[in-house]
């Protein structure tokens, strides 16, 4: 860590001071919402260091929107897609790793093409594919365009491939078909993967917006994300205590999550981002 | 196993995830194209084919001007800074002084944020009068602003937003790179004389090439890519100043329904992601050394 330190071209004062400064000026927007949401409206932008501390503000956002409901519609989208994404991303990777096949080349190319080109970008002609099957306004058309998932085909392919051909024999050896092999042992080799890929992508959809915009029209299938958006719009006029609560509300358990993790938070990112 | 068993493998494995893929991307792309040159169903009037009709309405349509412009200032403000803020980041907490986990933790934290949730944070911040921005504007004895209601000044709020959500996200690769530079050629610099700027500009730097690379790059995708805040903080306005690309194909797609112009400024926007790719594969795929 010395030998890093001396490197960077500020004195190590002046640099443990703009840390500092760099610091505070990023937490300034979050502290001030914390500041309100955890305090009387009255007090709202008023800095008194007396000023009473309340969590009023939860229990009047939580009556004044079905943000339970909400809640619960983030979660099976987000486990929905999760599980779907590992099932087919698996089936799929195994497949590219192991099974070469003429052609697999160039679908493998075209797989990519998805990382540039996201459903979501696709909005009109996706929307259409959705209301054709049926599933405007559920749970399951958010999710479905995100299913196959370019990335997790890519990362799980790459781990497959790093996995040495001898265990794969030795399992054959031993009677197992090809998904024994994969059950028993690409699988479970590639565990820190599935835990990098599960949280880049429970991260993903927990704060998803455009897409379930469109798609949800109702209380029982709008994610939380949505759910507050039509509840800061509408619903409170400008109660700024009330919309920093539930603000919060919705953030908190992914930033739980993520003060917890912090470590695996980060390498799942940086994994996930090196490709 | 013989060979064709095996390709048979292959395919029915890749199967089911090739085929959501292709109908979820390939096919509406394709399609976009095809809506592009066709007319919007209205009623029971089916499409028929326009030519470049969508194409030419585009080019005169003065809203698809503004949003590529703006998009094009937002992605040029928003990409060095973010880049510049996210590697001053990393070297400032790559090295250790009292309260460096808290300052990474200040910087990575708004990644995982929903941008929906910062920009709700930020639409407070930015309130007039009421706000801690105009109240700090206020303190330094400056008249109060309405920051996203302004022409002049709402494009720049956004942008602010963009830079201080990103900033943290890059931080960690930098971060990443610096700690796999090893410290020994850095001590040869220094026994060759080099001071630390030095040392910096020519080891450290260098050295981060492909860092930088695929960073700018990923940032330049987000930059056509994220449109929660405008549609939660400005809903493009005031005047469409803060409408980017997305956010018009959104208003003409949903609020206006015209699906064949939205499909035309669509195949505009994945061109654009297209060079992004091409640069991408040129650049980052022979250079870096990830792999």
């Amino acid at each position: 860590m010395s030998g890093l330190g001396r490197s960077s071209p500020i004195g190590p004062a002046m640099a443990g001071l703009a840390a500092w400064l760099l610091a505070a000026l990023w937490l300034l927007p979050m502290a001030f919402a914390l500041w309100t949401a955890f305090h009387p409206s009255a007090f709202a932008a008023h800095f008194d260091p007396t000023a009473p501390l309340t969590l009023e503000n939860f229990s009047r956002a939580w009556e004044a929107a079905p943000f339970a409901r909400y809640f619960l519609n983030t979660s099976l989208l987000v486990a929905g897609v999760m599980a779907g994404q590992m099932i087919l991303c698996t089936l799929a990777a195994y497949g590219f790793a192991r099974f070469p096949f003429p052609g697999a080349g160039l679908v493998f190319a075209l797989v990519l093409m998805q990382l540039m080109i996201m459903p979501d970008l696709l909005l009109v002609e996706n929307y259409r594919t959705i209301k054709a099957l049926g599933l405007i306004d559920s749970i399951a058309g958010i999710g479905l365009p995100y299913v196959a998932s370019a990335f997790g085909i890519f990362l799980l392919r790459q781990t497959f491939k790093g996995i040495p051909r001898e265990l794969d024999d030795a399992a054959r050896i031993e009677g197992c078909g090809p998904l024994g092999v994969l059950w028993r042992v690409y699988i479970p080799l590639a565990r820190p993967t599935y835990v990098a890929y599960g949280l880049v992508s429970v991260s993903y959809h927990w704060n998803n917006f455009l897409w379930p915009l469109i798609i949800t029209n109702s209380v029982s299938t709008r994610p939380l994300t949505v759910g507050l958006s039509v509840f800061a719009a509408t619903d409170q006029g400008i109660d700024w205590s009330v919309i920093s609560a539930a603000t919060l509300m919705t953030a908190a358990p992914l930033l739980i999550a993520f003060l917890a993790f912090q470590r695996q938070f980060v390498n799942s990112f940086l994994r996930a981002g090196i490709r | 196993m013989s060979k064709r068993l095996n390709a048979l493998y292959g395919w029915l494995l890749i199967l089911p995830a090739v085929s959501l893929l292709a109908a979820f991307t390939h096919l509406p792309a394709v399609m976009t194209l095809l809506a592009s040159v066709h007319s919007t169903p209205r009623g029971t009037r089916p499409p028929h084919f326009v030519g470049l009709d969508n194409y030419r309405d585009m080019m005169a349509d003065p809203i698809f001007w503004q949003s590529l412009w703006n998009n094009l200032i937002y992605a040029l403000a928003t990409i060095p800074v973010s880049v510049a803020l996210a590697l001053t980041m990393a070297l400032l907490v790559n090295r250790s002084f009292p309260g460096r986990s808290l300052a990474r933790l200040a910087f990575f934290t708004p990644t995982v944020l929903p941008m929906i949730a910062v920009a709700n944070i930020w639409l407070f911040f930015y309130t007039p009068d009421y706000g801690l921005l105009d109240r700090l504007v206020g303190f330094l004895g400056m008249a109060h602003h309405n920051w996203l209601g302004e022409r002049g000044t709402a494009l720049w709020a956004l942008i602010a937003v963009a830079i201080w959500k990103e900033s943290g996200f890059f931080m960690i690769f930098y971060l990443a790179a610096l700690q796999q530079i090893p410290a020994t050629l850095r001590e040869a610099a220094a026994l060759e004389g080099a001071g630390p700027w030095t040392c910096f500009r020519r080891v450290t730097l260098p050295l981060l090439m492909p860092t930088t690379l695929f960073v700018l790059i990923n940032a330049l995708i987000n930059a056509f890519r994220m449109v929660d805040h405008v549609v939660v903080m400005t809903r493009g306005g005031p005047d469409n100043a803060t409408s980017l690309l997305l956010f018009h194909i959104f208003e003409v797609g949903f609020r206006f329904w015209d699906s064949a112009y939205a499909a035309t400024l669509t195949v505009v926007l994945v061109t654009i992601l297209s060079l992004v790719a091409a640069l991408k594969f040129h650049f980052l795929d022979s250079r870096t050394h990830y792999r």
